[in-house]
């Protein structure tokens, strides 16, 4: 992942090679839906601009093709631009010159629905698309695939910069272009997205060597430290997938049933048998978010066993107190929820030692609300008279003041879709750019 | 005599398989554990079912006998960062599993 760090001697170790291509993943869904709503990265700045500073200007001026996938985290717009502001400040440091392409992947609000009212959104799972959904959205993307990277390498790029991208297109688009097969492709592609996971040890942040033949391919670690097993490439195979003998991509799948992996030296491994099986209908995934509301939250602890026991009556009185004090925000308009981490009543009825941590959580639909139904909240929780109550100066410890923290707009997963397309280069947008001496012409 | 499940297990893990889903990768040492493990019937569609409150037809169980281990897919109660959800990774799912008795 770009900005989670790699070893340099890996890297130098596969330059010695002149690899063909040189790729880096930069994004994911895992860290949830706020990166996509709010625009931000999550990874840091300058943590990716070292990554890139080692590996962007050496791969240029050896002429290497290099992709970066998923750019700033989430690939919409404003992450893409993020990403390009970093690559700005290398390529005039180091004085490079190259082509970049740029491929964007948000989509409209108009393209969705007009695909929505044609049935061609369908679910994934338990996430409904509703026109209003739809409409709310405040950002969509597209995990664009292999055809929008070919395009801009056929177009010449040397430094291509995607939005969102199926992790897999950014190693299976270079082999397939160079019309190896895409069974073998995909398979490599998806082990390699996580860097060095299958290997032993393993870590999401090193630097791998995948070589692709007729036949089969190879994969092995470029930090010396580091082994590929055939247990950990079969085991990074299943990550993160629902099937292990299945992978879906927007234009087929790969089928695995029948794989074969060696251990080919003691550092590599060699995997045959993937084989790609086309779907007529050609689907892209899009990812979407919605505003929810402003969060704002207070954290505290519960030593006193007699408040533990009384938790339920002080949140319902807690909740009463609120609607009765705050005339002018209709209860509908805010949530306030308690988190709760340690013992639970049952475990201190049952003898059990322990504290509880409490995370009291408003969401309302401006931030002043959120701040005050959670100030109001906080303030008759910590006072609140529950029976049978000894301790009668205060029901929580506060362990910071402030005690409330604003968290800011909530995002949640709006469309989490599969889209029927014509063509898989229709939620792509690929501009071209030039870098002289380091500074961009056009 | 009853073991946990964890107890056999090399690895046992859950993780997001996108938002909407939790995968569960319980890995063995060898083929024999797995073996235990499956002929033992302790984990099946509505066992799972039942520990994370889904439908029994929603659950998906593959044994992936090329590294002895078994994948264990559920969707998710609450979608990745929705307002209810409480692990945006989902990776710290795997405990109901990890304590299923193995006769």
């Amino acid at each position: 992942m770009l900005g989670y760090g790699y070893s340099e001697e890996a890297l130098n170790n596969a330059f010695l090679q002149n690899p063909d291509v040189i790729g880096v993943d930069a994004g994911s869904t895992d860290p949830g839906p706020h990166y996509l709503g709010s625009g931000h990265s999550f990874t840091d700045s300058e943590a990716v601009k070292r990554d890139l500073t080692l590996s962007l200007p050496v791969a240029v001026r050896k002429k290497i093709p290099f992709i970066i996938g998923s750019a700033g985290g989430s690939g919409a717009k404003p992450h893409v631009t993020w990403l390009c502001k970093i690559i700005d400040q290398i390529a005039l440091e180091n004085m490079l010159n190259f082509k970049i392409a740029i491929i964007y992947a948000d989509v409209s609000t108009e393209y969705v629905l007009d695909k929505y009212s044609q049935g061609k959104i369908l679910p994934m799972g338990r996430l409904e698309a509703t026109q209003e959904s739809i409409q709310n959205s405040n950002r969509i993307v597209a995990q664009n695939s292999i055809e929008p990277v070919i395009e801009a390498l056929d177009g010449g790029a040397d430094v291509v910069v995607c939005g969102r991208l199926c992790d897999t297109a950014i190693y299976a688009a270079p082999a397939i272009r160079a019309g190896y097969d895409p069974g073998l492709a995909f398979h490599m592609a998806k082990i390699m997205e996580c860097g060095s996971m299958c290997c032993d040890p393993a870590s999401a942040s090193d630097v791998m060597m995948g070589e692709i033949e007729d036949q089969y391919f190879t994969l092995t670690p470029m930090n010396p430290i580091r082994r590929c097993t055939i247990p950990r490439v079969a085991a990074h195979t299943m990550y993160e997938q629902a099937n292990p003998y299945l992978i879906y991509e927007p234009n087929g799948m790969i089928d695995l049933e029948n794989c074969h992996y060696d251990q080919i030296s003691p550092r590599s491994v060699c995997v045959q048998g993937s084989v790609f099986k086309p779907t007529p209908q050609k689907t892209i995934k899009l990812e979407g978010t919605q505003l929810a509301g402003y969060r704002t939250i207070a954290i505290a602890g519960i030593n006193d066993h007699n408040t533990i026991l009384h938790l339920d009556e002080i949140l319902t009185g807690v909740k009463q107190f609120l609607s009765e004090n705050l005339n002018d925000i209709p209860s509908s308009d805010y949530i306030i929820k308690l988190r709760s981490f340690g013992v639970t009543a049952n475990d201190i009825s049952c003898g059990c030692e322990g504290n509880l941590g409490i995370v009291l959580e408003s969401i309302g639909k401006t931030e002043e609300m959120s701040a005050t139904v959670c100030a109001l909240a906080r303030s008759s929780m910590l006072h609140y008279d529950y029976q049978g109550r000894k301790s009668t100066s205060g029901n929580l410890a506060f362990p910071f003041s402030p005690s409330d923290f604003k968290l800011g707009p909530v995002f949640v997963f709006s469309l989490y879709h599969l889209c029927e397309v014509d063509n898989l280069m229709e939620c792509a947008n690929i501009v071209y750019g030039e870098y002289k001496n380091g500074k961009k012409t056009n | 005599m009853a073991r946990k499940l964890i107890e056999i297990a090399q690895i046992l893990r859950s993780k997001n398989a996108g938002p909407l889903f939790i995968t569960f990768d319980i890995m063995f040492d060898n083929h024999e554990d797995l073996k235990t493990v499956l002929d033992s019937h302790a984990l099946d569609e509505t066992i799972i079912a039942q520990l994370y409150n889904v439908d029994g037809q929603d659950v998906s169980i593959i044994p992936y006998e090329i590294v002895n281990a078994i994948k264990i897919t559920i969707p998710r109660t609450n979608v990745s960062g929705d307002i209810e959800d409480d692990d945006i990774y989902g990776c710290q799912k795997h405990l109901k599993i990890a304590n299923i008795l193995i006769l």
